[in-house]
């Protein structure tokens, strides 16, 4: 069974995502909104990740190695400046809907092998992801035509 | 006679449910003058606050020589506010601009009006050129101006040059009013009207220090208190205000806790039963949802949070759940407050859950704080667009296209208005490069000044400032334009409870002091803005005209205009509710009385928010809600202010208000008695902190936080522990540039904003209290009225206003 993978998976896209938040919240600190909104995304990232953290361990007994590739490298920093800010959400973007789709795929297999638990945290977790989303396509749609047509 | 600096409330006219409030017309004439020497009165209406109190205001020899409440009118019968009484003096103020004035190095040096339109418009052309040249603009208008002002300002910004950024210092005071009201019931607009204190049987006060910012209504209520089958209190403020010492029950919360307060109140509602279940099923969407979130916030845990006593809780959820007419009102404790718009939405929900709504005495304010805020949001000047329509939805924004004949796409409407602290951001970093200021002094008014003052100074951004005096934001402009205030032009504006009232032209501006009006027309013209037919894209050349065709732009939406006329606003009468329209030709007491809110998906103002992010939900996705008229029931859990104490900053400050003065001072601060009754700057504790600090009444005191620190004299009252408080009026402008100290509470406030509203946070800034000197028992130049009123045995010398002060105060 291979469910400890995706698990593992979402686990460290949550880690990553809250790591990648704190990174924008102090690189873009002077814009107080991204600063104080990201820092609450990265505690919502922490706190879904140790819920996952029994459920991977409870799946790993029955886990074969893990497959080639499964882990993708979505951040590596951030940048500054009005462009630079909208480079840094599309990030959290895509990184974000890594974590969204990787939560319908561990719900999928929740229901396969009938964990309510597991899928009671799907629940309670996939919605608030999918607000990060929303949240980031927000703010990103506001920033971009003064960022891309009007800054200098 | 009467001293109403001593007394700002005055003497009671007690009256009984469904009674009507009795007259007390309030007048004040300077120099001994009596009525026989005014050559006339001119009607009008208060703008030192937001009630919107009708006055006339007596000219003789040209001159204003005093001012009378209007007995007729609905809001104020007859009574004014003490800054009315005495701030008009303001207008006659020696310092009052009278030219336009231009930057010449590091002077403003005085010029003709063609020189500093021309500067203006040469920079505004040469920055319009080229692809994203809207961009380069910002607006940052005003609570003061009127309709008519705030509708033209707002048409040259979308639609002559198509620039977003745009918004009023009605973000500090009332975006979160707007933006609850949205979030609830689906637009804009009070569902509540004054009269509703004649017939409630309870009032809840939430942040509302409404003794001090709209002392009229206080004493409508107060009156109330004073008669027949009295409406039971409660308040709902860290500070000991008159309303908390009026109140039957005073939750002194923490600051930042209100959501947790709402959201227990809300718990407790539902558990004992106290709820509308058929008002709720017919008229609401999201009750489950609501009470899975609640459910988390039993009393234990709300006083835990919010350090008041559990029993409290219970019994402050009795006093709103027994009530058979419920009348709320919201303002700055909670609008400038953590967690602001979802604080405000819990009131809504309580209100929809008990089904008060609507009726008389069943009511809810979601308060204004700028006297004409309510214009700013109507008409487009500020974070909404005109009508109170919706950006997102393209049929709105075709409906303005066809009304001022121009392309969809040269309104902004990819996103909402860009909210003030953002505009100004983009002039920190370099894309705004001109900002254009009406009658508002960031300078003083914004949060963390230092950054403030650094972005106006910029030598790359062009600021313009439009005022009557050379305010500490003047004193950084380029161009700095002399405008005519209240009694010096005509125009109308409404009050919280949608009031619409004329402020008539009573004496001639001073100087070459032109109407903001004027100002904004003649830029249109020189700027040659122009339609899409190549005809003027502001045909207007005057106030009644320019709101006829406001009408126009109102017509079909919640604010309709159509039924108002200048003619029927002067006609013996005094003030109009709108709605008003054809159908409803006396106007629209209240909205809502049907149970059916403005949510339908074509009419409504906005698609929702995410209330704890501000993510913006989607066309569809609102649709799929199914909303048919039902009104939301919205909440979130509590979190934590963005800055709480620590070991170096181990208090929390708040800012806020005396009853004696308006906003920067301004006007108030030039008016002798307001400004005698509140010289200067103070910061209030706790007796038990200033024991603990070794800090006694008078004494100097250093109050410092992240961004910067001030210098203020101690007064000790009734605040709660570990809570300082410093009014936010006190500038630079009066201080003598030798001898200048930091006094400014914005010096050290938090640049962070509410998700939703954008309303800037002034209620939550982790500070550090220190004493730098002895008082030497002079006691602090705080108001003995009031928050700052010190305790009985503290032989503080009461605030009075002596001889000067004499009104009147009577039944005519």
């Amino acid at each position: 069974m291979h469910l400890a993978h995706y698990l593992g998976l979402l686990h460290r896209a949550q880690v990553n995502l809250a790591d990648a938040f704190r990174q924008v919240a102090d690189a873009h600190a002077e814009e107080p909104d991204i600063r104080h909104l990201c820092q609450r995304q990265a505690k919502l990232c922490d706190a879904y990740a140790e819920q996952l953290q029994p459920f991977a361990a409870r799946y790993a007994e029955d886990a074969p190695d893990e497959p080639d590739r499964l882990h993708s490298q979505l951040f590596s920093g951030t940048r500054t400046g009005g462009i630079g800010l909208l480079r840094d959400l599309q990030d959290l973007y895509l990184m974000a809907a890594e974590c969204d789709i990787a939560w319908t795929v561990v719900g999928q297999a929740a229901y396969g092998v009938r964990d309510e638990d597991l899928l009671a945290v799907v629940r309670r977790c996939e919605g608030q992801t999918a607000l990060q989303l929303k949240w980031l396509r927000t703010r990103m749609k506001a920033a971009a035509p003064q960022a891309l047509v009007v800054a200098d | 006679m009467v001293d109403r600096i001593a007394d700002p409330w005055g003497e009671r006219t007690p009256y009984g449910p469904g009674q009507e409030w009795p007259v007390r017309v309030d007048r004040y004439l300077a120099d001994g003058r009596g009525d026989a020497d005014v050559d006339r009165w001119v009607q009008s209406a208060s703008v030192l606050h937001s009630n919107g109190d009708a006055m006339d205001i007596g000219v003789a020899d040209g001159r204003i020589v005093g001012v009378r409440g209007r007995a007729v009118d609905r809001i104020n019968r007859g009574r004014l506010d003490p800054k009315d009484l005495y701030g008009w003096q303001a207008n006659h103020s020696p310092d009052r601009l009278t030219r336009p004035l231009v930057r010449d190095g590091d002077r403003l040096v005085e010029t003709d009006w063609d020189t500093a339109m021309g500067r203006v418009v040469a920079r505004s052309r040469e920055l319009l050129d080229g692809p994203g040249g809207w961009g380069h603009f910002g607006f940052y208008t005003s609570g003061q101006l009127f309709l008519e002002e705030y509708y033209t300002l707002g048409l040259i910004g979308k639609a002559g040059l198509g620039t977003p950024h745009m918004d009023g210092n009605t973000r500090l005071c009332t975006a979160t009013a707007a933006a609850a009201m949205k979030a609830s019931f689906g637009t804009d607009g009070q569902p509540g009207s004054y009269t509703d204190v004649d017939h409630c049987d309870a009032i809840a006060l939430w942040g509302h220090n409404v003794a001090e910012t709209q002392t009229v209504l206080w004493m409508r209520m107060l009156d109330r208190r004073r008669g027949p089958n009295p409406p039971a209190m409660l308040a709902v403020d860290p500070r000991a205000t008159p309303v908390a010492r009026e109140a039957d029950l005073h939750l002194a919360v923490r600051n930042g806790t209100n959501m947790a307060l709402v959201n227990g109140l809300l718990r407790e509602i539902v558990r004992r039963g106290w709820y509308d279940r058929d008002y709720v099923d017919a008229h609401t969407l999201g009750f489950d949802e609501l009470c899975r979130v609640i459910d988390g916030y039993p009393p234990r845990r709300v006083a835990e949070i919010c350090d008041v006593p559990a029993a409290d809780v219970e019994r402050a959820a009795e006093l709103l759940g027994s009530s058979q007419r419920l009348l709320s009102t919201v303002l700055q404790g909670f609008y400038q407050s953590n967690q602001a718009t979802a604080a405000a939405c819990g009131v809504n929900n309580l209100h929809l859950i008990r089904g008060m709504i609507g009726r008389p005495g069943a009511g809810i304010y979601q308060m204004n704080g700028q006297p004409t805020a309510q214009n700013t949001r109507e008409t487009g000047a500020d974070g909404d667009l005109p009508g109170l329509r919706n950006w997102d939805n393209t049929k709105h924004i075709e409906e303005l296209a066809r009304l001022w004949n121009v392309d969809v796409d040269m309104i902004p409407h990819w996103a909402p208005p860009t909210h003030a602290m953002q505009i100004f951001r983009y002039a920190e970093q370099g894309s705004i490069k001109l900002l254009w200021i009406t009658a508002t002094n960031p300078a003083v008014s914004l949060p963390d000044l230092a950054r403030i003052r650094r972005m106006l100074a910029r030598p790359d951004l062009f600021v313009v400032v439009q005022d009557l005096f050379r305010t500490e934001t003047a004193e950084l402009a380029d161009v700095v334009l002399p405008a005519a205030t209240w009694a010096e032009k005509t125009g109308t504006f409404t009050s919280v409870d949608r009031t619409v009232h004329i402020s008539d032209k009573a004496v001639d501006p001073p100087g070459e002091a032109r109407t903001d009006l004027d100002i904004f027309l003649d830029y249109a013209r020189r700027m040659d803005f122009r339609d899409r037919d190549g005809q003027p894209l502001i045909p207007w050349t005057g106030p009644e005209e320019a709101f006829e065709a406001w009408k126009e732009c109102s017509r079909g939406r919640p604010c309709d205009y159509t039924g108002i006329t200048y003619e029927r606003l002067r006609g013996g009468g005094s003030g109009i509710q709108w709605p008003c329209t054809e159908e409803h030709p006396d106007g629209t007491e209240r909205l809502y009385t049907d149970g059916t809110f403005n949510t339908d998906p074509d009419y409504c103002e906005t698609y929702g928010n995410d209330l704890a992010t501000g993510a913006e939900f989607t066309e569809s996705e609102y649709r799929a809600k199914e909303p048919r008229g039902r009104a939301f029931l919205l909440t979130v859990d509590y979190q934590p202010s963005p800055e709480v104490p620590d070991d170096d900053r181990p208090m929390l400050l708040t800012t806020g208000r005396t009853v004696y003065q308006f906003h920067t001072r301004t006007k108030t601060g030039r008016a002798p008695q307001l400004n005698q009754a509140a010289p200067d700057v103070w910061v209030e504790l706790n007796p038990d902190d200033a024991a603990r600090l070794d800090i006694a009444e008078g004494d100097l005191v250093a109050v410092s936080s992240a961004r910067g620190a001030i210098q203020a004299r101690a007064r000790l009252c009734g605040i709660r522990p570990g809570v300082v408080f410093v009014p936010f009026h006190y500038g630079y402008f009066d201080q003598d540039p030798g001898d200048r100290t930091p006094r400014a509470a914005n010096e050290l406030t938090i640049t962070a904003w509410d998700p939703v509203s954008k309303q800037p946070l002034f209620k939550v800034a982790a500070v550090a209290v220190a004493k730098l000197a002895d008082g030497r028992g002079v006691p602090a130049p705080a108001p003995t009225v009031g928050g700052s009123a010190p305790p009985a045995d503290a032989h503080v010398p009461p605030t009075v206003g002596g001889p000067a002060a004499e009104a009147t105060s009577g039944k005519e």
